[in-house]
């Protein structure tokens, strides 16, 4: 049946007509279009990061002797516990509080006229555009001893002594919040503008309140953008190098630094391809998990 | 439509609002106070800036005193339109070859070559790293380009993918009905239709270069290093007000690149999408 189907399917493979013979071919190897790309990928990306994992299993930094010294010695090593559970942490925190005051302005967005909404995008990729450097510099001005908070504060007489907030937790995630948070807006944008403007009104006329309506409604159908931004907030604020470096300061260790430290200061390329590798393998199982409770939930919603 | 306003839709419009109104403050201010702090008349970042001058700005130009910056914003820009370059030919490329070829293993290749958006950078920055150096190079910028365009390829693989998923079939049957050859039709129907998602990429893409830390780090040295890396050394170091003018330069820049891709490609649209 499929045979007799296929005779008269337009787009079915007809190569047994002579006049599109040679074009069935050229379509046949339109994917060979993609092997430049595959090459440079195999021979940049791939073989450099298969070298990294080569690495890893040699004892000293002189890359001579193999074994399994470096992961022993990295995860015998309490402390490296620690480096991990902090920047695990900080991603967490730094999500949280880019869902608490980025979800409100992603609402505010759709209540908009589309006039404003215009505008108010571009305030949003704006920062986007900003090199991580520049808005990391912008929180040390904001947040240093002579810097803005600390001056309205004790202008108000709040306080009377500059409080410290470069090289603490609390100014690290303050400044990750508003660094990661064109990261959260777009997915979140993206997703909820194309909700059925229609189901909010019928949630508001059958009498919901609009909290309701926000969390039986809205928030179940902007999971996946939700979960998006999430995920890519996460990812991005547990390997910021310079945010970390420069606001968290020297006593805020997290696993960039460590990464950056063993291999362009103390030169033990084998602990810092352990350490990266465990980066990856950290930040990544956080995020398939997320990704997964993410479907899961919009699973339910379907089914 | 005079609906009885309840407690908890005014507690919805307070709390909301209020966060909303919090998050565009959070997102605007620290832009607003680097741009003000550039303009100090002090040697200081304190704030509120004394005085009103172009003081740092014209150290910023000064071509023997900011010579290394100079350097290093050249580096930078070099970096990023050669990688960008490649990154066009070889994304578009390939998603040609890719976006519309439903088999399993195409849809895979095109979920591999996105990878190195999920990687972090700086495991990507060591691994060049290690990789390069085993084999005998020494850093230069043709590794950076290198580096980059690995890390900035992505984006103009998906803009320009997304471009093709929705170019409509028919055009291309109809093209080819008519008689035109594959070339001819991907010269005069394909890429002009593609065209606005290839420079979104693009666009995209030079600016990652430009703002990449990761790759930078780990393939640069005291000459060939990028702007990013510079200004690190220079927060990291004294805190030299002329960061602050460089940021100035760089806010500036951007906002009229963004007016810029918003007019001709409507960008701000096509990120939301």
């Amino acid at each position: 049946m499929s045979v007799s189907t296929a005779a008269y399917d337009p787009s079915g493979p007809a190569g047994h007509l002579p006049s599109r013979a040679g074009e069935a071919k050229l379509r046949l190897d339109e994917w060979q279009l993609a092997l430049p790309l595959a090459l440079a990928f195999a021979a940049l990306f791939v073989a450099p990061l298969l070298l990294l994992v080569g690495v890893s299993f040699f004892n000293d930094d002189k890359i001579t002797q193999a074994g399994f010294g470096s992961w022993i010695k990295f995860f015998g090593d309490p402390f490296n516990y620690k480096v991990i559970g902090d920047t695990l942490l900080l991603g967490v925190k730094t999500v949280c509080t880019t869902v608490l005051i980025g979800y409100p302005l992603a609402l505010v967005y759709l209540d908009l006229p589309a006039r404003l909404q215009r505008v108010l995008l571009f305030i949003i990729v704006l920062p986007l555009l900003l090199s991580v450097v520049v808005r990391t510099f912008a929180w040390i001005v904001v947040l240093g001893r002579e810097g803005m908070v600390n001056q309205v504060l004790q202008g108000l007489g709040i306080i009377s002594e500059p409080l410290r907030l470069l090289q603490t937790e609390l100014g690290l995630v303050i400044s990750l919040t508003q660094i990661e948070m064109p990261l959260m807006l777009l997915p979140l944008i993206s997703v909820m503008s194309r909700l059925d403007p229609n189901l909010r009104d019928a949630s508001a006329a059958l009498g919901a309140s609009r909290w309701r309506t926000l969390f039986t409604v809205i928030l179940p159908l902007s999971m996946p953008g939700l979960v998006a931004g999430c995920l890519l907030v996460f990812a991005s604020s547990t390997t910021a190098f310079i945010s970390q470096t420069v606001i968290g300061g020297v006593r805020l260790i997290y696993l960039p630094l460590l990464i950056w430290q063993q291999s362009l200061v103390v030169y033990n390329w084998p602990l810092a391809a352990v350490a990266s590798l465990s980066l990856v393998v950290s930040v990544l199982s956080v995020i398939a998990a997320l990704s997964y409770l993410g479907r899961r939930s919009s699973g339910h919603l379907h089914g | 439509m005079a609906r009885h306003r309840s407690f908890g839709d005014i507690s919805y419009g307070f709390v909301v609002g209020g966060l909303a109104t919090l998050a565009v403050f959070i997102i605007v201010t620290p832009v607003v106070v680097v741009l003000m702090t550039s303009f100090t008349e002090g040697r200081s970042l304190k704030f509120p800036p004394t005085g009103f001058s172009f003081g740092w700005y014209e150290q910023l130009f000064d071509a023997s005193q900011s010579r290394q910056i100079h350097k290093a914003a050249f580096n930078s820009l070099e970096v990023a339109c050669f990688s960008t370059l490649f990154g066009v030919v070889l994304a578009t490329l390939a998603s040609l070859g890719l976006a519309r070829d439903r088999r399993k293993m195409a849809r895979f290749a095109d979920n591999f070559f996105m990878s190195p958006l999920v990687l972090p950078g700086i495991t990507f920055g060591l691994a060049a790293l290690v990789y390069f150096s085993t084999l005998g190079f020494r850093p230069s910028l043709d590794l950076m380009i290198a580096g980059h365009l690995m890390v900035t390829m992505p984006f103009i693989l998906r803009t320009t993918t997304a471009s093709l998923s929705q170019l409509d079939p028919a055009l291309l049957d109809s093209s080819r009905s008519l008689g035109a050859s594959w070339l001819y039709t991907l010269r005069r129907v394909t890429l002009p239709l593609i065209a606005p998602g290839i420079a979104a990429g693009a666009f995209l893409a030079f600016m990652a270069s430009i703002d990449n830390v990761p790759v930078s780090l780990f393939l640069s040295n005291a000459r060939t290093d990028t702007l990013p890396i510079r200004m690190w050394g220079m927060m990291e170091a004294t805190l030299d007000v002329r960061v602050a003018a460089v940021s100035g330069v760089l806010i500036a820049s951007a906002f009229l690149l963004m007016l810029i891709m918003e007019w001709t490609v409507g960008l701000t649209r096509r990120m939301r999408d």
